[in-house]
């Protein structure tokens, strides 16, 4: 059904401005075409017919005059008036014989005579009672038929009377053939269609060619665009061709430039404030660690201090170590923001370093009298930077242990072709569906006046899901009131390949035994 | 200068420029029972370092003057003392710029007391090592004198810093043994947790071009896709 949508002439419509052009111009085409067609055959068939029916007329008309001054001249005492006319009749159909031009047929009240063959209902009614009298002649087109075997053919009644002394009038009629002038007239129909289809055709292709060329520039200027898209900002375009086009190609030459410009100025910006995060990196440090090692020669001795000397080292002890993580935390957060931050890519087996983070805080967690189980399929060997999977990890399953109220709290780690998923799911506070898109900002808090047992800086979820995203991995919260929470992360087997999906779901599968207990 | 005696208590030169840092190191040092001396300057470290003759040198990697990295490969072309780097910028190229120049271990400012005295005496320690039950060992055709701390190919006797010596030894104890970053770690740097794995490859690679005949193809150090590192089949010299 979509593909067929896609196909649909609609669709062309919508998407190809040729086909809108070439469909839009050959519609316009027909419909002048048809005009002027009609017009022109219209306008061709009078004038043939008109010409015949003239020709046809004088030559009718001539004839009867002869007829006419004969029969007023003849001796009728010699020959009998039927005699007489029969003769006249004769010649007039040998006459019209002669090259095929016209049948005779006078209607005596005895018979029919004239040209042998030819049918009385060849003349129409009409005709024949419009002859009566007067020495006009009438005109109307007619079918000529045949009492023999010859087809009929399309003709022209010219009529007249002839008086016969002492008689009633016999009225006479020319049948004239139009098959030859109807023929004409079918060549000429034939032409025009020809000429139309011929014209249509041209026409097509010429407005598709017209309408590709001026596309031209405009599918350059596109492709120009989606260059500098793709980051090639040295390329311009060839300002040639018309005003409009070679406008087009300096406008877009011109926003290279600018878009050039403003992206060296980022980068340097960025380059400074790499060099500024570097730099106070450096200057801090380096007195923060003599500060540290002053502190701990102090601590070492505050047993001989007296008792504000003593706690006061202490204090300042431990605040140092509180200084030092948010130092470290923002300098990595300012390195992730100034795009500095690398990979150092291995291939690592994350079910055993899952394993060992965990371990290594299973004395932090038996504390709180938590317990900590691993749920970890055998080998999930995937090309990760260790360190950062380590802070990502350390990060979670401290927050699950301070978050989860001495409950149990799973980790899981599973993999599939594509990725490695590894989810710590803690049975604590939990946090609100509309909270879950928060915990990755930074320095927010579920509740800001819930004790801060481990510390922590307020940073560590946002590096971890910057970690996760600078892998190309995933980093997802879910969390509800009373039924604790769940952190993925799934990071892809391959370095650099796109995540289609995770092996373990975002919303933790224990959920219904969780949800059945909290509802009895 | 003469030879100092071994009970004598350890030195330790400390190339650092900022004074107030290196005064603290000097206390420390001094509480914690080692002679120290300090040197503020890269272009007299290699002449403090001669004159003074350490047992192990602390160096910042940022100096005025000649750099740490350039102070650390000139030591080490004339000597295989453990070179401990001081740094701040733990995550930049500058440190495997330094493990790459030769030193053996580094540690990130800001470090603690004890971290700092940890790495110091697992480096010393790891100098005098004596050993053991097995005196001689063959990795590859290589064949490793545990007790003399040598190394030869055939006739010709390859020069390992006492790290690189351990490095190859731990490799070379279990044949046929994947060793995992993190157990290397454990075993030659003696991080009880696991650290940065780039310590574990620079020296590889440094290990690799003294003792590979093809450090492309390495035959002695193969590695071990998803694992780490483990001893090349031993063969005929």
């Amino acid at each position: 059904m979509k593909g067929w949508a896609r196909f649909a002439p609609f669709q062309l419509w919508a998407r190809s401005l040729p086909f809108r052009v070439v469909l839009s111009t050959l519609a316009a085409a027909v419909v002048i075409l048809v005009a002027t067609g009609w017009f022109l055959m219209d306008q061709s068939s009078r004038g043939i017919l008109a010409g015949k029916t003239q020709a046809s007329v004088a030559e009718a008309s001539s004839v009867v005059s002869t007829m006419r001054r004969d029969l007023s001249t003849t001796d009728l005492r010699t020959t009998s008036a039927s005699e007489r006319i029969s003769r006249l009749v004769r010649e007039a159909a040998n006459r019209g014989q002669v090259g095929n031009q016209y049948f005779v047929v006078v209607e005596t009240p005895i018979s029919q005579i004239g040209t042998a063959g030819v049918a009385a209902d060849s003349i129409p009614e009409s005709i024949r009672s419009a002859v009566g009298t007067g020495d006009g002649l009438w005109s109307t087109p007619t079918m000529i038929r045949f009492t023999d075997s010859r087809v009929e053919e399309p003709g022209l009644v010219v009529a007249a009377s002839l008086d016969v002394p002492g008689q009633a009038p016999y009225p006479i009629f020319f049948l004239f053939s139009t098959a030859q002038e109807r023929q004409t007239l079918a060549v000429v129909q034939q032409a025009a269609l020809a000429t139309g289809v011929f014209l249509l055709a041209g026409l097509t292709i010429t407005v598709y060619l017209t309408s590709l060329q001026v596309l031209r520039p405009v599918r350059l200027a596109r492709l120009a665009a989606e260059r500098l898209a793709a980051g090639h900002l040295d390329d311009r375009m060839a300002v040639v061709g018309t005003e409009d086009l070679a406008g087009l190609a300096r406008s877009m030459n011109h926003m290279a430039e600018e878009l050039d410009k403003k992206i060296t100025q980022l980068q340097n910006l960025s380059l400074v404030q790499q060099r500024f995060v570097s730099d106070v990196s450096h200057e801090l440090r380096t007195p923060l660690t003599t500060i540290r090692m002053a502190a701990e020669v102090l601590h070492a001795h505050r047993a001989a201090f007296d008792p504000a000397s003593g706690r006061s080292s202490e204090l300042l002890s431990a605040e140092l170590d509180r200084f030092e993580e948010l130092l470290t935390d923002l300098l990595e957060i300012s390195r992730f923001d100034a795009g500095a931050a690398q990979l150092a890519i291995d291939d690592v087996d994350l079910a055993a370093l899952t394993g060992e983070e965990v371990d290594a805080l299973r004395h932090f967690a038996e504390q709180s009298g938590t317990v900590m189980v691993l749920d970890a399929d055998v080998r999930c060997v995937a090309e990760v930077d260790s360190r950062r999977i380590r802070r990502i990890l350390r990060n979670l399953i401290t927050n699950a242990i301070e978050h989860g109220e001495g409950r149990p709290i799973t980790v899981h780690v599973r993999g599939d072709d594509q990725g490695v998923a590894i989810a710590v799911r803690d049975h604590g506070v939990g946090f609100s569906a509309a909270e879950a898109g928060q915990v990755f900002n930074r320095f927010w808090r579920a509740d800001p006046s819930r004790g801060r047992r481990v510390g922590g800086t307020g940073l560590g979820l946002s590096i971890a899901l910057e970690d996760a995203r600078l892998h190309g991995g995933w980093l997802t919260a879910w969390g509800r009131p009373g039924l604790g929470a769940q952190f993925r992360l799934t990071v892809p087997r391959r370095a650099g390949e796109t995540l289609h999906g995770s092996p373990w779901p975002v919303v933790p599968p224990d959920l219904k035994e969780v949800t059945k207990l909290a509802l009895k | 200068m003469s030879e100092v005696p071994r009970n004598s208590s350890p030195r330790i030169l400390v190339v650092d420029d900022d004074e107030a840092l290196s005064e603290m190191l000097h206390i420390v040092l001094g509480s914690e029972g080692f002679d120290a001396r300090l040197c503020h300057t890269g272009d007299a470290a290699v002449a403090a370092f001669r004159d003074y003759r350490p047992d192990l040198v602390l160096l910042d990697l940022m100096l005025p003057g000649r750099d740490g990295v350039d102070v650390c490969r000139e030591i080490r072309a004339e000597s295989g003392v453990p070179i401990v780097m001081l740094t701040a910028k733990s995550d930049t190229i500058d440190v495997v710029d330094g493990l790459a120049a030769g030193a053996d271990d580094y540690v990130a400012k800001p470090f603690k007391t004890q971290e700092l005295i940890a790495r110091i005496k697992t480096r010393l320690r790891r100098h005098v090592e004596p050993d053991s039950d097995v005196d001689s060992l063959r990795i590859g055709d290589l064949v490793i004198r545990v007790n003399e701390h040598t190394v030869r190919r055939g006739e010709s006797e390859i020069t390992l810093t006492p790290l690189e010596f351990d490095l190859l030894l731990a490799l070379a104890r279990r044949p046929r043994q994947a060793f995992t970053r993190e157990v290397l770690l454990e075993e030659v740097w003696g991080y009880r947790h696991a650290s940065d794995t780039r310590l574990v490859n620079v020296h590889v690679q440094r290990l690799r071009s003294k003792i590979e005949q093809d450090p492309e193809k390495p035959e002695i150090i193969v590695t071990v896709r998803g694992v780490g590192y483990r001893a090349g089949e031993s063969k005929p010299a």
